[in-house]
């Protein structure tokens, strides 16, 4: 069990950086929003990670587990809403490279700083 | 049991988000990253997390995948060979995974009932929700009237990345609509496949009554108005892959889109100007029946309504803005 | 009777288990795409059909059971759609194996 909190960690730490490289190197503008998926979902990993409780179950009191652990509510309250605002932002993202196409006829960061030259 | 698993499915996370990023080819990525959500809402469902699972599943698999497919439709299908030297940024990404590991070791042990995550509000949020609302899921309780006004914010979010996009893309087909033999939405639709449409058709009705469940179930399972906005969201894309893009605009026309948009944003607002006026707090829905707890079951329902119908209006028009960019 | 439905569901399950490991290695190990959609289809259609009524045999005569059986139709429904879609796709992007070249290829669905 120690060893598997701490492997949540690693792979939040992994994935933040798998995201942050895609970011980073990749010229194509819709690789770099996948990628900054990526590092959204490292984060929400996080957040559901720590409300993680041992011995507890999703946060719904019923009458038959009114005395039982729960996990933590609150991290998944801010995970929930952000995953739909993620998406909504990430829908902005690819609106904003298709018009980026429709000017400039690529969505490769190289090509597109030349043509601004 | 739980460790194996626990292990095996975070593995996958890393093996898959390694194939995203490596991929040259945009389709396969895209591909990819829908399994990756999949593999993460499964993550979340172990992790406790039902309601942010179902929400993850819902948003993406179903819709995000839709939206990045219909994306590249209209720009380009391959990544170029990356030319320059990729050394220097690897080393910078590896030592910052270093020093966040590092970092990491500081941490409250997993699933440790002492960390100091678990010590203040969330037994606080656990202890009041019976005797406040009186709903047995607390996440709906802390969402929609403990946190409600982040919510409100959260719903404005999306409601401004609906009006963006729509002010970005518009209705009209763009220049390279015309270039692209790679088009998401026939005009046709599907028809010509007879086994893809039968089932899905027969599929649609049941995803939108399940959509229902979830809208008004969520106060007693997992559940409420954001996965519900994605899930009849994903039902009526459905429609509209199948019978073609106008037979879905002629379901749900584009100015009704907006009305909903603009409708459950509203919707949500102006439960929150009834407590002024009944004499209390913005967002405090007590007031709204003499019994509070009726109050906060009742302002919950609407409050869950406006943010469903604000999800789905958003979504569907981002569909139909990118859809109609690629058409014709 | 207790002990009996336990066996049961377990067998059940391990034997679905088993053909999910089947259908797994023949995605990776069939020569071409449509072999491999057939191996493929194995964790589409039996594995379920033999897992599900194990959870079934736990969960007893409960809302859970019901909810089963209604991820089970849905499951049986939806995987072959998607074979087909996926090999009608495959033909249509020009992808033939060497078996298939043999003999004639339909043109249309239709």
């Amino acid at each position: 069990m120690e060893l598997l909190g701490l492997y949540y960690y690693w792979v939040f730490a992994i994935l933040l950086m798998i995201g942050l490289y895609a970011v980073i190197v990749k010229l194509n503008l819709i690789k770099k929003l996948i990628g900054l998926s990526l590092f959204q979902a490292a984060v929400f990993l996080l957040y559901i990670t720590m409300g993680k409780l041992e011995g507890g179950t999703a946060p719904i009191v019923t009458d038959a587990n009114a005395n039982g652990l729960f996990s933590n509510p609150l991290p998944q309250v801010l995970i929930l809403t952000a995953i739909v605002v993620g998406i909504s932002t990430m829908a902005l993202g690819l609106g904003i490279v298709i018009r980026i196409k429709e000017e400039y006829g690529t969505i490769e960061e190289d090509e597109i700083q030349e043509i601004d030259k | 049991m739980t460790v194996i698993f626990g292990f095996f499915l975070l593995t996958l996370l890393l093996i898959t988000a390694v194939a995203i990023v490596q991929s040259q080819n945009l389709f396969v990525s895209v591909m990819l990253s829908g399994m990756f959500s999949l593999l993460l809402a499964v993550n979340f469902f172990l992790l406790d997390a039902a309601d942010v699972a179902l929400t993850e599943a819902a948003v993406g698999a179903g819709i995000s995948t839709v939206l990045l497919l219909s994306a590249l439709a209209i720009t380009a299908k391959h990544e170029k060979a990356p030319s320059s030297s990729r050394v220097g940024a690897l080393i910078i990404v590896i030592i910052a995974t270093l020093v966040l590991i590092y970092a990491t070791l500081g941490n409250p042990q997993f699933a440790d009932p002492n960390a100091p995550v678990h010590q203040h509000v969330a037994p606080w949020y656990l202890d009041k929700t019976a005797e406040a609302i009186d709903i047995p899921n607390v996440v709906t309780a802390v969402l929609g009237s403990f946190r409600g006004y982040d919510t409100l914010g959260e719903v404005f979010v999306v409601f401004t990345a609906g009006i963006g996009v729509l002010f970005l893309l518009g209705t009209q087909p763009g220049p390279f609509a015309q270039s692209n033999p790679f088009k998401l939405t026939d005009p046709k639709g599907l028809r010509h496949y007879l086994i893809p449409r039968v089932v899905g058709r027969m599929l649609i009705p049941f995803i939108l009554l399940f959509g229902l469940y979830v809208q008004f179930h969520g106060e007693y399972g997992p559940g409420g108005g954001f996965q519900a906005g994605a899930l009849i969201a994903a039902a009526i894309i459905l429609f509209a892959l199948l019978e073609g893009e106008n037979s879905a605009l002629k379901v749900i026309p584009r100015s009704v889109l907006i009305g909903l948009i603009a409708g459950g944003a509203l919707l949500y607002g102006v439960v929150g100007l009834f407590g002024i006026f009944l004499g209390s707090n913005f967002l405090d829905y007590s007031v709204l029946s003499s019994n509070p707890v009726k109050g906060q079951q009742m302002g919950l329902l609407i409050i869950e309504a406006g943010v469903g119908i604000t999800v789905t209006g958003v979504l569907l028009s981002i569909f139909h803005a990118f859809a109609a960019r690629g058409k014709f | 009777m207790e002990l009996f439905l336990d066996i049961a569901s377990w067998i059940l399950m391990s034997l679905g288990g088993v053909f999910v490991f089947i259908g797994g290695l023949g995605a990776l190990r069939m020569p071409d795409l449509y072999t491999r959609m057939h191996a493929a289809g194995i964790t589409d259609s039996i594995a379920p059909i033999l897992i599900i009524p194990g959870l079934m045999l736990q969960a007893g005569l409960t809302l859970a059971s019901v909810k089963l059986l209604a991820i089970l139709v849905f499951l049986l429904l939806t995987g072959p759609t998607a074979s087909n879609a996926l090999a009608s796709a495959a033909l249509l992007a020009g992808n033939r194996s060497e078996q298939v070249k043999s003999t004639a290829v339909p043109e249309s669905e239709e």
